[in-house]
């Protein structure tokens, strides 16, 4: 009965399990012929590869130092200084940006001829002018042209803006760090401000009306009927703002910034280890980019509507 | 089963691949030239492949005045630059047969591993480690300098201790940033390193008022300082805080290529030493001085020896004058920077230039 089954080449199976199968082992190839060609290129020029030299000393400075840290440490403890203060940005942008980009993705819709052109306008020049210009122009054209530190605005007696940067009686922000921070809010604000006018104008109109007619208030639509539909489109091109963010942040190159891009940069320029550093670079994004995505991941999960 | 005789159908394929591989390793080094150039074991013999190619290709900064700089005619000018039309000179008798590639502080090492540029002249200073683990062969000493740190007048900072708790603005990628490090350290210091990138933005940044203080090479500092909105109400601090020796560099490995480059920059202090500038060389053809007459090829057969033409001292002198020329020309008194020549004179008028002898 079973006698007559197709030859092997007739199934489908055979040739999907095959292709997968050559797949893999022309990528393994390609990574040892780059890799032959990189060692070859290397012992060339008399390089070696490792990563003994994470050990040495470092012997430059950094500005901002959120854990000790002083010239004679490692180059290790380098880079961890310089990803604490990349986190510090992504972590603080993702928080913040969060609020701009809502405020004005609901404003955009708003009844209000004012609010609804001021949102307009901010997200039209941020959404469309490059983010290099956007951190530039913080940095040089705000912070930098604020008075000195000794002749500092005051606002409400508790925010101080001076060439120091922002100033809390209890904390202060450099002016690199400030920059960057407000650039990246701002520039990702205003593509998350459009991603939650796409979001909420994904929900049927029937769903407003329906709200209305029970007699909920404007303000008590949008938070209880609208906006938690509206997440489940929002949530998943959410996660792609959040990651732009965090690699945006190594554009703190251009303003001087020490995030872990910047001390990475320094580190390879004085040791020649350009494989190592990029190696060590490309893992340290992944990282914080997978973090990112499973953690949206797992609240988008809650807002889908569960099916059977 | 059937999985084996798969394996061995793809076989054929895979040592093809990895017979692929031996060549791509070899020519890996000229395929990121622009020409494309097909010059086998280039890291072995560039002065091949730059043959082929009939451009010298030169990494510089472009962003310094006096060592390399774009003027407003968009012609570069300067040290550096005249090193590299040196060297083209030698090799082709034609200072113009040269590309200038803008590299910066991070760029420049990868770019001469790479064989991106075949020579790096670019005010960078000669290091033990960038000589040993970065894969570079330094030439001789085109100009020997040191760090200086420069504020502006009216702040009172008149030495390195006034500048405690202060923030001085540093350009990352160079000696400069260890130095000062260094240097800090030393006498328990504490400053504020405001680090960048790109050597205009940290001197922006310090012309805006961020910083306090800005460290550099002394020339450099001189140099940049006449770009400076306001030049005279900045002032350069005495203290020379590292020697900082300025050579040109080619890639490891190829010490053929490196024998060019640093026989091009001791002509030019022998030329100065022996009196011949771009003026004379042709009269000093005739000189019976064998010393001389070895120098300008007229006599023996060194320029062979380099697989250049016998003559090829004369042609650098010729194209872009001696050592002496060449500073006027860019550093000197007739010039915005007008730099004193200091150490950068030759031995024997009580300088560090010396060069060894042609023979």
């Amino acid at each position: 009965m079973t006698n007559d089954k197709p030859p092997i080449w007739r199934d489908y199976r055979f040739w999907q399990i095959t292709a997968q199968f050559v797949a893999v082992f022309l990528a393994a190839i390609l990574v040892i012929i780059l890799w032959s060609n990189l060692s070859r290129n290397l012992q060339q020029l008399g390089i070696k590869f490792g990563f003994d030299f994470l050990k040495q000393q470092a012997s430059f400075d950094i500005g901002e130092t959120p854990i000790a840290y002083k010239a004679t440490d490692t180059y290790t403890r380098a880079l961890w200084v310089g990803l604490i203060n990349s986190l510090r940005v992504a972590i603080a942008g993702i928080f913040f940006t969060t609020i701009v980009g809502i405020t004005a993705g609901i404003t955009r819709l708003s009844d209000n001829w004012l609010v609804r052109n001021i949102s307009l306008i901010y997200v039209e020049i941020f959404r469309n002018t490059p983010l290099l210009l956007q951190l530039l122009f913080w940095y040089f054209a705000v912070f930098l042209s604020f008075p000195k530190a000794d002749n500092k605005i005051s606002l409400w007696g508790f925010i101080s803006l001076s060439q120091n940067g922002i100033e809390l009686p209890w904390l202060s922000f450099s002016p690199e760090f400030s920059a960057l921070l407000l650039g990246l809010i701002f520039y990702t604000g205003a593509f998350i401000a459009e991603i939650v006018r796409g979001g909420i104008q994904s929900v049927p109109k029937g769903q407003w009306e329906a709200a209305r007619s029970l007699g909920f208030k404007p303000g008590l639509v949008m938070r209880l009927v609208v906006f938690p539909q509206a997440l489940r489109v929002i949530i998943p091109p959410l996660t792609s703002q959040y990651l732009n963010l965090t690699k945006n942040s190594s554009l703190a190159i251009a303003i001087g910034y020490p995030d872990i891009y910047f001390v990475a940069s320094t580190t390879f320029n004085q040791t020649g280890r350009a494989v190592e550093v990029m190696l060590l670079l490309m893992l340290t994004y992944l990282t914080l980019s997978l973090t990112i995505s499973i953690m949206m991941n797992l609240l988008n999960r809650t807002v889908q509507i569960p099916e059977r | 089963m059937w999985k084996s005789a798969w394996i061995l159908a793809i076989a054929p394929l895979i040592l093809t691949l990895a017979a692929c591989s031996g060549e791509s390793g070899q020519t890996a080094n000229t395929t990121t030239t622009p020409s494309g150039s097909p010059a086998t074991q280039a890291t072995s013999n560039r002065w091949n492949t730059i043959k082929s190619r009939g451009q010298l290709i030169c990494g510089v900064s472009g962003e310094v005045p006096g060592f390399s700089f774009v003027g407003t005619d968009g012609k570069y000018s300067g040290i550096d630059v005249d090193i590299c039309r040196g060297i083209a000179a030698a090799l082709f008798d034609n200072p113009d047969a040269v590309e200038f590639r803008n590299l910066n502080a991070k760029e420049r090492f990868t770019a001469l591993q790479t064989g991106e540029v075949d020579v790096l002249s670019r005010n960078t200073t000669w290091t033990l480690s960038r000589d040993t683990s970065v894969g570079l062969e330094f030439a001789p000493v085109v100009f020997y300098d040191g760090q200086a740190i420069m504020v502006r007048k009216n702040s009172n900072i008149k030495s390195l201790a006034d500048l405690k708790d202060k923030a001085i603005c540093v350009q990352t990628g160079t000696t400069t940033e260890q130095n000062l490090a260094d240097q800090m350290r030393k006498r328990s210091i504490t400053y504020k390193p405001v680090v960048f990138e790109d050597v205009n933005v940290t001197f922006a940044t310090y012309a805006e008022g961020r910083c306090d203080g800005i460290t550099a090479d002394r020339s450099a500092l001189v140099a940049r300082r006449s770009l400076l909105p306001k030049p005279e109400d900045n002032v350069i601090l005495d203290e020379v805080i590292s020697s900082e020796p300025l050579a040109p560099a080619v890639a490891k490995g190829d010490t053929k290529w490196g024998d060019v480059v640093k026989w091009v920059v001791y002509s030019l202090v022998k030329a100065e030493e022996l009196g011949i500038t771009s003026q004379n060389v042709t009269q000093f053809a005739s000189s019976n001085d064998p010393d001389i007459k070895r120098f300008l090829g007229t006599e023996g057969n060194l320029g062979e020896g380099l697989g250049l033409t016998n003559d090829f001292a004369a042609r650098v002198i010729k194209h872009v004058g001696n050592y002496a020329e060449v500073y006027d020309r860019n550093l000197g008194p007739k010039t915005k920077l007008n730099l004193a020549r200091g150490q950068n004179q030759l031995w024997s008028k009580g300088g560090l230039l010396y060069s060894p002898p042609f023979r």
